[in-house]
């Protein structure tokens, strides 16, 4: 079952256009990596499906997502879209608050108030993003006094929290460690029985390790889109095996 | 360094700046010290009780109007200023023309001499509200005074908080209300505080806008209504009939303490939102 379906998107900031004739079809329960050389529009696709990029001023898209038969760009209210789609971010960005605070940000905005009800999400998230070990003593520290491990996992953490159905995570281990990003990696394996995974990586091993589907992309085109296995193992576009093959930059 | 080994026109700017310095604090010294010198001694007991009358020259009602004109001054002006800033740096278009000229205006003001406040509450608060020579008038006065100061130090405090915390609430599904409410606004709050904290500075300061919008009336004022006469006006009134010039100079001295327990407070509220920013 398809999570995202994408139809002939195309994505315009002013007169330059970053996202041409995206058509994709991202599976359910699945992870599902974004892979291609600086600046050829992974996050600018990613921001596209929880609306992010409706806060960029002359950013113009014509095309379709669909979340689950949705149109996500007609009459969906885009707070319960972002609820429904969480995202992770390239740089950690806990909110300056409590580790508490930071993960009951999100259920208080939904309209949870319930202190237990709220103590209660609070661990299962921090439980969800393997990080509860870490931090159940805490809990009413600062987030911002977190290694930026620890803070990144917070961050997925927080996602969890609203109960997304699928969360994005545009280069989520690019400001990490080797062994953080590993924990990262971990999770996100773990995460995708229940959510419908999105990552965005300039690191095609980080692709192979834990992705099902990788998509490459080149100059805002998607050039090959396919199981991951397949794509690396025998690309069918030359451009993609130059990449992958490390013959681009 | 070795003053030996300077060619002569590097020893010369040393020589210079050095000077400078020294010049600016000795300047300094001599400042406070000549108002503690002459100030101490005429700081009496009697200088502090409730009710003014010339054989005591007492500066307390002074110092209450002085607390209730801050006040006053702040709640007109602080709600108008944090909204307009939070208005100009989370809802409008940063840099658009709108905003260019909003801060055009709010630099105009902001450079506009205080006497020229006073006029205009005088013509406006004063006769034409007829609300007299008023402590309200005073702060309605003051409070258009210090709104420039208000915005700009707010705004700047909105724009230093990062949108990677902006994004992070969106991303969460919050809306823009809930994101400036519970993000932005506490993120920005010392820097904020550390505006509201220069206002206060300029109020207890001001003279010349006060002296025809709120009058020179030495009691507590029994109402907003009423003229009163804040610290820097007393002193001003009582430099100004030369009769009690050792009274002036204990008022100064209290002035002194006040300017600088606000500066501190500035200060440590400063390095507080330098430690945030790491
Ligand atoms: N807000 C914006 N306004 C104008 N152009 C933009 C904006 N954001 C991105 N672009 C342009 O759109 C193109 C795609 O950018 P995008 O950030 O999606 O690339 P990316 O694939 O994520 O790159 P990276 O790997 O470096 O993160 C780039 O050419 C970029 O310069
Ligand atoms: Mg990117």
């Amino acid at each position: 079952m398809s999570c995202f379906d994408i139809k002939n998107l195309n994505l315009y900031y002013g007169d330059f256009q970053a996202l041409k004739g995206i058509n994709m079809n991202i599976l359910k329960n699945n992870i599902t990596a974004f892979i291609g050389p600086s600046g050829c529009g992974k996050s600018t696709l990613i921001k596209s499906l929880n609306r992010m990029n409706d806060l960029i001023e002359n950013c113009r898209i014509t095309g379709k997502v669909e979340l689950f038969g949705e149109s996500i760009y007609g009459d969906m209210d885009v707070n319960l879209l972002r609820k429904r789609v969480g995202m992770v971010f390239q740089k950690p960005n806990p909110f300056p608050m409590s580790v508490y605070d930071n993960i009951a940000f999100g259920p208080r905005t939904h309209g949870i108030k319930s202190k237990p009800q709220l103590n209660e999400i609070v661990e299962r998230s921090l439980q969800d993003a393997a990080i509860w070990g870490e931090l159940k003593d805490r809990l009413g520290k600062s987030a911002l006094g977190l290694s930026g491990g620890q803070q990144q996992r917070l961050c997925v953490a927080r996602a969890l929290a609203v109960e997304p159905e699928v969360l994005l995570l545009d280069e989520p281990t690019s400001a990490l460690d080797p062994i953080s990003t590993g924990k990262i990696e971990e999770l996100l394996l773990t995460l995708k029985n229940r959510y419908s995974i999105i990552i965005v990586t300039h690191n095609m091993q980080q692709a192979t390790r834990i992705s099902d589907y990788t998509a490459f992309f080149l100059l805002g085109e998607v050039i090959e889109f396919g199981p991951t296995e397949n794509l690396f193992s025998m690309p069918v576009d030359k451009r993609t095996e130059n990449y992958i093959t490390g013959r681009f930059g | 360094m070795n003053i030996k080994k300077m060619k002569p026109t590097e020893l010369i700017m040393h020589v210079l700046t050095w000077g400078a310095a020294i010049l600016t604090i000795c300047a300094l010294i001599y400042l406070i010290g000549f108002i503690l010198l002459k100030g101490l001694p005429y700081l009496k007991p009697s200088l502090f009780s409730l009710t003014y009358n010339s054989d005591n020259v007492s500066l307390m009602p002074a110092l209450i109007s002085t607390v209730f004109m801050t006040f006053l001054s702040l709640l007109i002006a602080a709600p108008l200023g944090i909204g307009a800033a939070i208005y100009l740096a989370e809802y409008v278009r940063r840099e658009g023309r709108f905003v260019t000229f909003v801060r055009m205006m709010s630099e105009t003001l902001a450079g506009i001499p205080s006497i020229v406040y006073g006029l205009f509450g005088m013509l406006f608060f004063v006769n034409a509200l007829r609300w007299g020579y008023s402590l309200i008038a005073g702060a309605f006065t003051l409070s258009i005074m210090i709104l420039p100061l208000l915005m700009r130090s707010t705004e700047e405090a909105l724009k230093s908080v990062p949108d990677v915390w902006r994004e992070g609430s969106f991303g969460l599904g919050a809306g823009k209300l809930r994101t400036v409410f519970k993000v932005v606004l506490p993120a920005a709050s010392p820097g904020i505080l550390a505006g509201i904290i220069l206002a206060v500075g300029r109020v207890v300061g001001e003279t010349a806008a006060l002296i025809f919008t709120s009058g020179t009336v030495a009691q507590v004022p029994s109402s907003a209504l009423k003229s009163a006469r804040t610290l820097s006006v007393h002193m001003y009134v009582l430099s100004g009939e030369g009769l009690h010039m050792g009274e002036g100079y204990a008022t100064a001295v209290v002035l002194l303490v006040v300017v600088v327990a606000i500066n501190a407070l500035s200060a440590s509220l400063a390095k507080k939102i330098g430690a945030g920013d790491k």
